[in-house]
């Protein structure tokens, strides 16, 4: 008397091995799948940046730092391209990659409307990018900082190996020393989906639900070296200012950074994210030179051009003065050279709002880690910082004003 | 008619090997010039009394075989051939048929039976034979009891045929009469009892009117129960299976009886001879499974559709029928561990046991352990056996808290017992045990651990040594580790007990492969299973040791393929032993490639592996094909563009493959090879296109194809694409409509049963999964505008399964994910249709608000690729 089948694995398992290696196989290939098709997604999207020949070409550091900040920096770009690159290149290549704030020197309108605010942590700028069951953090001048598991999306090799993933993420942190923090203020990529073109406000958004869903923000653990963590955005009313200002926070904060919130994410010196800091929210105002001290007056970096002038790192540059071409002939200066002025009694004058003349010392190069001459909201945020600073005081006022502004349109409006 | 049919039907069973082939040569020849005069004289021939009832019985049996065949197309055409013919000639077959049926030959009565079955079930459900069941059962009072007997047989067999809705509810009812009253115990006939106890097995499915009224279940119910008391055993055997098929079609009606039912289950299962007592016993077992389900519903979702109730019918009878079941685990029979076909009562009983556990948990560990106590020690080893064996079927089913700390006490008394009991049944039985400890209750996420550090290395030490007992038990040891490792597989690696003694465990695996007994008792397949599994434990610390097996394996591989003569026997094994190899390759090709580190050691003998698995694909087993073209899409994955020189010599089985629709697991495994080599080759795998895709296209057009490799094809297009891009073009026009035509096919579910929504839905997510490779792979391409014709009908595809509303939810996300494919690759061109379709708005809406979170996020990438596509 046979029994009826599904009672015959009578002392056997119910699943046969055989069954677990076509499932484990299915497996593997569906995660595969997946992936390729994440990979175009977020590939589809980047070849018009592909196309343009500048993205591929590898200009040399020294002599054409200005040229490259003039290019249009590339918009997105293909991490497996440049996942190919090696030492200098890669560095070369992600140093250009991080939306770059502009210092803010005056404050923008529709401030409380358009704008986000947050207490920006004190420690190294980085990129960090999980894919491939590995996560690798870089510096803005591109060298590796950490190289890392984490958390994050492929970030780092799962037990299955099944569903190694050629997906990726990317994402623009802070690396807190003090409590060992990657603190992230910005994403540009989840799993393979490229959020380049998306704007701010989507960007915190998607951050905010993505992060913690992925176990990143977790204690470190045996697979996930370092934690991550959100930092609070808030709107830039008078409630966000004063929270993202005197908020207690974990980390030790560095200024405050403002993102518009239509902006996309841009990569070089933007308007549209600001950095601004006084006293009590940074111990770095004023800035240092390379003892640390700070110098009697304001020490610029400027990259001397072919034709003796002095520009700063802005798209286009700002000319802060010129050198005559003997003193450059003398002194063994090449076009392209990062060059550290300090700026003289006179100081910055400006006519209409726009910068009139500099006095600027020449001291001599700069330190050869610069990648970039100053910006020009850097250079007068630093002079401001010494003669007439920003106050909180006037983004409150700001604040109350463009309210009243509003107020006063949506009257006219009504009544019109 | 030239020749004398009767003499030919003889011939073809002649002992003379000539004569029979003649025979079947002018048979067939017969049936190729005159098909209707063919059937007919068959069917008269069956009729004819007068004839030998050798002829008579083949006659039929030829009859039935050119009206079905197992494979679907074959029938298809069988029934369209039957159908075809003249009404007249069906008439007269079937007058024969019903004639037979009162034939003195029991021989003849009984294939005629078979024969109408056949015919009622392509007719029924035309109503081409309406008056067959008036004409059966007109005055079946007044037949002799050879032919009453034919006629609930036929009515049996017709209810087996044709589904539930074919047949009127009147026609029903007179069936179901004419059954219950042949199977009274006023019936004299004993043979006539049994053929209707039978019908009533195959007419239940067609009682649900009859079940639901009271007076007429009563009467099924108390016919059936004084059928299981009949002398004749064959008539109780038959009652209990009624029985059994009422547990699981008329569950929720059961509560009235199940008092009576479990009372003459008892006595049977105690008293009546085995075949009986194993009905009895399976009537328990299935009222568990129904229990099992019904309560697995009520944990899933409470106001899931199980709307039926659980009666606890088990709960209820526990206190008397664990003990029932206990009892029936010692009559165990002498060697039935090495007997693969055995089935009995302790058997059945054990597995019942276990099935009971299951449905209660906790409660039934009181009622089982002082059996077990009172049993395990004793000196007859049918008790030290029962009780193990009762004691290993209750680890599934109870808490982990309930029987952690009673399995903490037991285990060292297992490995005891396991090297030092003198008898091979209680052996085998332990070594089960063991593994069904670990299988249940051996986990990183349990609390209390029942292994730890100090009896990790005697477990290990007592499994490898039983590993070298007779086969029968060191099969079990085998299978003991295997759940041992897997335990482990969802801790942290590197941190698992077993890396001390990997290798010993790996060479002591390695020698029971070896073992020359190792054919029997399926030790070989579980050496290897096991093999496997802690392959897939392994870590970077004893990676260097899985390295060091590959050339052993391969070895052993190379060694098959010698093309030495075999008997059909030895060759069977062979193949078995391939598939096993091919098998553990894979799995170690998983492995080491999923490291850079060991992918470049392994990958150094990508060259002979491959050759080793090319050569596998001469043998004709499709195991072993299986499993070789599953190690390749492994290596390939693991090498990548390089595999690309393979490609050459890979192609011929490639395409084979392919062709295979007899084992069609063959063909759906290198249709998933064939998006592995897409994925590894990219654009390098074009060249070989034309000739995937032909064959590709060539098995969707098959009605010989198993169904369910449809859509692994269609998934297998969008590999193609992504992986060729605008190169794709040329297959276009061919895979489109292919595409559309599944698309309409499957935008609503094609039937209402579950499993055709499953059906439906993998349909579905082929033909989305193309989409998407498609799109994507012609993204940024000047071809793009090949695709923008093809726009309206994928969005009216999405629009259309989003109303159907049956969805699941990998669909869900293959196809919100489409949208954005669309939206990103045609961009503006397809603002407007994009903007005018449902898709684009209640059912992105919907995803985007989702739980799952892969559903979101494609629905989010679906938003953006949207809004750039309409902002352009």
């Amino acid at each position: 008397m046979a029994p009826s089948d599904h009672r015959r694995p009578y002392k056997r398992p119910a699943i046969s091995d055989q069954q677990r290696r076509r499932d484990h196989s299915l497996l593997r290939q569906a995660q595969n799948r997946l992936d390729a098709q994440q990979r175009a997604r977020c590939l589809a999207s980047s070849i018009l940046s592909l196309e343009n020949p500048e993205t591929d070409s590898v200009p040399d550091l020294d002599s054409t730092t200005g040229q490259e900040q003039s290019e249009v920096p590339p918009k997105e770009f293909d991490v497996r391209q440049a996942s190919k690159l090696r030492g200098v290149e890669a560095r070369r290549w992600f140093a250009r990659q991080l939306m770059l704030p502009e210092w803010m020197i005056d404050v923008p309108d529709r401030l409380s409307r358009d704008w986000y605010v947050f207490a920006r942590p004190a420690g190294k700028r980085c990129f960090v990018v999980s894919s491939n069951g590995a996560t690798v953090s870089r510096l803005r001048n591109g060298s590796i900082l950490h190289r890392f598991p984490s958390a994050l999306p492929s970030g780092s090799r799962s037990r299955d190996a099944s569903g190694t993933s050629q997906s990726y993420s990317i994402m623009d942190c802070i690396f807190h020393e003090p409590d060992q923090t990657y603190y992230v203020i910005d994403i540009l990529c989840w799993r393979g989906y490229s959020l380049y073109d998306c704007s701010a406000e989507f960007r915190f958004f998607w951050l905010n639900s993505k992060l913690a869903e992925s176990g990143a923000c977790g204690p470190p653990s045996q697979y996930h070296r370092y934690r991550f963590s959100l930092i609070p955005v808030y709107n830039c009313d008078h409630n966000g200012l004063s929270a993202a200002y005197m908020g207690a926070v974990p980390y030790m904060k560095d200024g405050l950074l403002f993102y518009n919130k239509e902006a996309k994410y841009q990569t070089g010196n933007t308007p549209l994210a600001l950095v601004w800091k006084d006293e009590n929210c940074s111990q770095y105002v004023i800035d240092t030179d390379n003892q640390g001290n700070i110098p009697i007056q304001q020490q610029v970096v400027l990259e001397l051009q072919d034709d003796g002038k002095l520009n700063t790192s802005d798209d286009p540059p700002v000319v802060f003065g010129c050198l005559d071409s003997d003193f450059v002939h003398k002194s063994g200066l090449h076009s392209g050279n990062l060059l550290r002025f300090s700026i003289g009694d006179n100081g910055l004058s400006f006519m209409e709002e726009r910068l009139d003349k500099a006095d600027l010392c020449y001291i001599g190069k700069s330190n050869r880690a610069r990648a970039f001459a100053d910006s020009y909201s850097k250079i007068v945020f630093q002079h401001m910082v010494r003669h007439s600073p920003l106050k909180m005081d006037d983004f409150l006022s700001s604040i109350t004003s463009s309210d009243d502004q509003e107020n006063q349109l949506n009257d006219i409006e009504m009544t019109g | 008619m030239a020749m004398e049919i009767t003499q030919i039907l003889l011939n073809a069973q002649a002992v003379d090997g000539g004569v029979r082939k003649h025979a079947e040569d002018n048979l067939k020849q017969f049936q190729e010039q005159n098909l209707p005069s063919f059937l007919l004289s068959l069917a008269v021939e069956l009729a004819n009394d007068e004839k030998p009832v050798e002829s008579r019985k083949l006659a039929g049996l030829i009859l039935k075989n050119t009206l079905d065949a197992k494979e679907q197309h074959r029938k298809y055409e069988l029934v369209q051939r039957w159908l075809a013919l003249e009404v007249a000639v069906k008439a007269q077959i079937k007058a024969c048929l019903m004639k037979a049926l009162s034939s003195p030959a029991n021989d003849a009565r009984s294939t005629a039976s078979q024969v109408i079955a056949k015919v009622a079930g392509i007719e029924l459900p035309l109503k081409h034979w309406p008056e067959l069941v008036g004409t059966l059962l007109s005055n079946i009072h007044q037949l002799p009891a050879h032919t009453k007997q034919a006629t609930l047989e036929t009515l049996g067999y017709i209810c087996e045929e044709v589904s539930a809705d074919a047949v009127d509810q009147d026609h029903v009812n007179k069936i179901l009469t004419a059954v219950v009253q042949g199977m009274n115990s006023s019936e004299a006939s004993n043979d006539v009892r049994l053929a209707a106890t039978r019908a009533l097995y195959n007419a239940l499915g067609f009682a649900q009117a009859n079940f639901s009224n009271d007076t007429e279940r009563d009467y099924i119910m108390r016919v059936a129960c004084e059928a299981t008391l009949s002398p004749e055993v064959k008539i109780r055997q038959a009652a209990f299976e009624c029985f059994v098929a009422i547990s699981s079609t008329y569950y929720e009606k059961l509560a009235p009886y199940i008092q009576d039912i479990f009372n003459i289950t008892a006595k049977a299962v105690k008293e009546d001879e085995e075949p009986v007592a194993l009905q009895a016993i399976e009537f328990w077992s299935s009222i568990c499974d129904e229990e099992i389900d019904i309560l697995e519903g009520y944990g899933a979702d409470s106001s899931a559709d199980s709307d039926i109730p659980c009666f606890y019918f088990i709960k209820q009878a526990l206190p008397v029928l664990v003990p029932m079941l206990l009892e029936t685990l010692l009559k165990q029979e002498e060697d039935q561990d090495q007997d693969e076909g055995a089935w009995n009562i302790a058997m059945a009983g054990g597995t019942c046991l276990g099935l009971v556990a299951q449905t209660v948990g906790d409660e039934i560990v009181p009622l089982v352990m002082p059996f077990i106590e009172g049993n395990i020690a004793r000196p007859d080893w049918r008790q030290r056996e029962a009780a193990t064996y009762a004691f290993g079927s209750i680890l599934e089913g109870p808490s982990p808290e309930k029987l952690v700390p009673i399995v903490r006490i037991a285990l060292n008394f297992m490995l005891t017992a396991l090297i030092k009991d003198p008898s091979n049944h209680v052996k085998d039985t332990t070594a089960w045990t063991l593994g069904r400890m670990f299988e249940f209750l051996h986990d990183s996420t349990l609390d209390s651990p029942i292994i730890t550090p100090s009896n990790c290395q005697e477990i290990i030490t007592v499994l490898m040594q039983s590993m070298k007992d007779v086969p029968n038990v060191a099969e079990k040891a085998c299978g003991a580790l295997y759940f041992l490792a897997r335990g482990y597989e969802d801790m942290d690696p590197s941190a698992s007990p077993l890396i001390p003694y990997f290798q010993d465990i790996l060479q002591a695996l390695y020698a029971v492969t070896h073992r020359e007994d190792a054919g029997e008792s399926r030790l070989q397949t579980a050496a290897y299973e096991t093999l496997n599994e802690v392959v897939r434990c392994s870590t970077d610390e004893t990676a260097p040791l899985v390295i060091q097996l590959v050339p052993h394996i391969m070895t052993e591989l190379h060694q098959t393929l010698d093309g030495q003569k075999l008997s059909s026997d030895e060759r069977e094994k062979q193949n078995e032993l391939q598939g096993l190899l091919c098998g553990c390759l894979q799995v170690i090709i998983q492995k080491l490639g999923s490291s850079e580190a060991t992918k470049y050691v392994f990958l150094q003998c990508a060259d002979q592996m491959m050759s080793l698995f090319l050569r596998v694909f001469s043998s004709k087993s499709a195991t072993a094909h299986e499993e070789a073209m599953l190690a390749i899409g492994a290596l390939a994955y693991a090498v990548g563009s390089s595999f690309d020189k393979y490609m050459p010599e890979f192609y011929r089985y490639l395409e084979s493959g392919l062709q295979n629709f007899e084992d069609y697991q063959v063909c759906t495994i290198t249709v998933g090879v064939v998006g592995d080599l897409c994925r590894a080759l990219e654009d390098k795998i074009f060249p070989y296109c034309d000739g995937i895709m032909t064959q590709l296209l060539k098995d969707l057009s098959s009605n010989q194809l198993h169904r369910s490799v449809k859509a692994p094809i269609f998934s297998c297009f969008g590999d193609i694409a992504l992986a060729i891009g605008e190169n794709f073009d040329k297959y276009l026009i061919y895979a489109m409509p292919a595409l559309q035509s599944a698309a309409e096919l499957s935008s609503h579910t094609l039937g209402a049963v579950d499993d055709m929504t499953d059906y439906t839905n993998s349909l579905r997510n082929g033909v989305l999964e193309a989409y998407s490779g498609i799109f994507q792979g012609f993204k940024g391409s000047p071809k793009t505008q090949l695709l923008v014709p093809y726009a309206p009908h994928v969005l009216q595809f999405l629009d259309s399964i989003y109303a159907a509303k049956d969805m699941d939810d990998m669909v869900m996300k293959t196809a919100i994910g489409v949208l954005g494919d669309l939206a990103d690759t045609l961009g503006f061109s397809a603002a407007p249709l994009i903007q005018n379709s449902i898709s684009s708005k209640e059912f992105l809406r919907e995803c985007l608000s989702a739980d799952d979170s892969m559903i979101k996020e494609s629905a989010e990438w679906a938003k953006m690729a949207i809004d750039r596509a309409i902002s352009f």
